[in-house]
């Protein structure tokens, strides 16, 4: 399989967006992106959890037994999701206590052994890295565009700042408190996948 | 290259990999503990300012800064059982739920509402002192079992020893947006003002399921937390305990003894 490097990293930004097209990894969009502070957290640390885990996989790719890869796998990305959990309770404690049980459920997000299963395990380290912070970056770019929405709309902030002025600090703002709420965050990724299909109409899935 | 499909290279592989990864993970948890213990601890300092009114919530503070407002909170261990304070404990390295399990220093509790197990003979709550040195507001620990754990936390009472100031917690394992909502600021604005017991010194605060009106006209119910019925009843249930003659009722007796 002959991927070039540029493609593997901004592929998955647009035409190949693991949010939009292929829909992974819904579960955490829906649960920290009420605020661009926590969003921010759990994008940097799906980035660093998806390229080491893509990293590791690519190295040890010739050595994994077949008939266990899954948990060898999953072995890689539980550890790296540990280490990236107490990293965040010994540098940004108040973030980690908001994103609660959320950093832990990296372990199951689809997208880092999607990635690691369809990718890592054919191609050359490098590569492997750039398509994990390539995922990453495209997995990044929905959640913080579904953030910025929600916490403008939802508490007339944007990351922390005030911007809207809501009417109980006085201001004329009244806050959208529907979007504080999950299901906010599936009408505002279904809107982006419906946008990025406008755009690309390549994307869009054929009936039959 | 070794046969990748023999079982004893299957077995050898896996092996290496749970020694590495072990070695990894347990490195990391070792080496970043302080740091974490730390934050952990001025956490639960930024709870106790929170209580009793003097941090915000949200609201960012740099360690120095808590420190600084900390300071007309004294700690004190009491005897749980005569309410005394005991002069001689060490406030700095007290620990009540080491207390708690240790057999020497803990006894075994009967079955009660809070599922607390195991009573320490000590606590360690707050007073909070005027400048004239009149005390304010007393912050009690308290803890209880919500849904899928034990929920910890802060009760501030007024030195009526009966109007609540505030309540937060540092430390559960409830559902987030559910149970974990006792984390919500608005939630918790709802405390201030309601009163623990009656006229005749009866336990009456609760939350109940629905609304309860504002603190003046409905001073014992607060509003149920909708979805977790479980965590509102543990709350009820830990405050009914904490508030109780195994918790700090003979503190709390003792200060209405020295108001009068």
């Amino acid at each position: 399989m002959a991927v070039k490097k540029s493609e593997a990293a901004l592929d998955p930004l647009w035409n190949n967006n693991p949010i939009a097209l292929q829909v992974l990894g819904i579960c955490s969009a829906l649960a920290v992106t009420t605020k661009m502070e926590t969003s921010l957290v759990m994008c940097a640390a799906v980035i660093c959890v998806l390229t080491l885990s893509n990293l590791t996989i690519s190295l040890l790719r010739h050595q994994i037994p077949n008939s266990i890869r899954i948990i060898v796998q999953l072995t890689v990305i539980a550890s790296l999701v540990i280490v990236t959990d107490q990293i965040l309770k010994a540098y940004v404690y108040e973030i980690s206590k908001q994103l609660s049980v959320f950093v832990g459920l990296i372990i199951t997000n689809c997208i880092i052994m999607g990635r690691a299963e369809a990718f890592a395990m054919q191609n050359p380290p490098s590569l492997a890295m750039l398509d994990g912070i390539g995922n990453g970056l495209g997995y990044s770019a929905i959640l913080m565009a579904t953030a910025v929405l929600r916490e403008l709309f939802g508490s007339g902030k944007l990351y922390g700042y005030s911007i809207l002025p809501t009417v109980s600090e006085g201001g004329w703002y009244l806050p959208n408190g529907l979007m504080l709420l999950s299901p906010a965050a599936f009408f505002i990724i279904g809107g982006l996948i419906w946008a990025i299909r406008v755009w690309k109409p390549a994307q869009v899935e054929m009936d039959g | 290259m070794a046969n990748r499909q023999a079982t004893g290279y299957i077995l050898l592989f896996a092996t290496a990999i749970c020694i590495v990864c072990g070695i990894l993970v347990s490195s990391f948890a070792v080496s970043l503990e302080p740091l974490q213990d730390e934050n952990a601890a001025l956490d639960k300092q930024k709870r106790v300012l929170e209580a009793v009114d003097l941090l915000q919530p949200g609201e960012r503070v740099t360690p120095e800064e808590v420190a600084a407002r900390f300071e007309p909170i004294k700690p004190v261990i009491i005897d749980l059982a005569t309410g005394e304070a005991q002069a001689d404990a060490d406030t700095a390295t007290f620990d009540q739920q080491r207390r708690a399990r240790n057999p020497s220093t803990s006894v075994e509790l009967p079955k009660n509402r809070a599922s607390v197990k195991r009573l320490p003979d000590q606590a360690l709550l707050y007073e909070v002192r005027g400048d004239d040195g009149e005390l304010e507001m007393v912050v009690l620990p308290i803890e209880g079992l919500g849904l899928w754990g034990t929920l910890y936390g802060f009760l501030a009472l007024d030195a009526d020893t009966t109007t609540v100031r505030g309540i937060t917690y540092y430390l559960h394992k409830e559902t987030p947006g559910l149970g974990g909502e006792v984390d919500n600021p608005s939630w918790k604005a709802k405390w201030p003002g309601r009163r623990a017991f009656d006229e005749d010194g009866e336990f009456q605060l609760a939350v109940i399921k629905g609304q309860a009106g504002v603190a003046a006209e409905d001073p014992f119910r607060v509003d149920g937390l909708s979805g977790a019925t479980i965590t509102s009843n543990g709350v009820t249930n830990m405050l009914d305990f904490w508030l109780g003659e195994r918790g700090f009722e003979p503190y709390l007796a003792r200060i209405r003894g020295e108001a009068n």
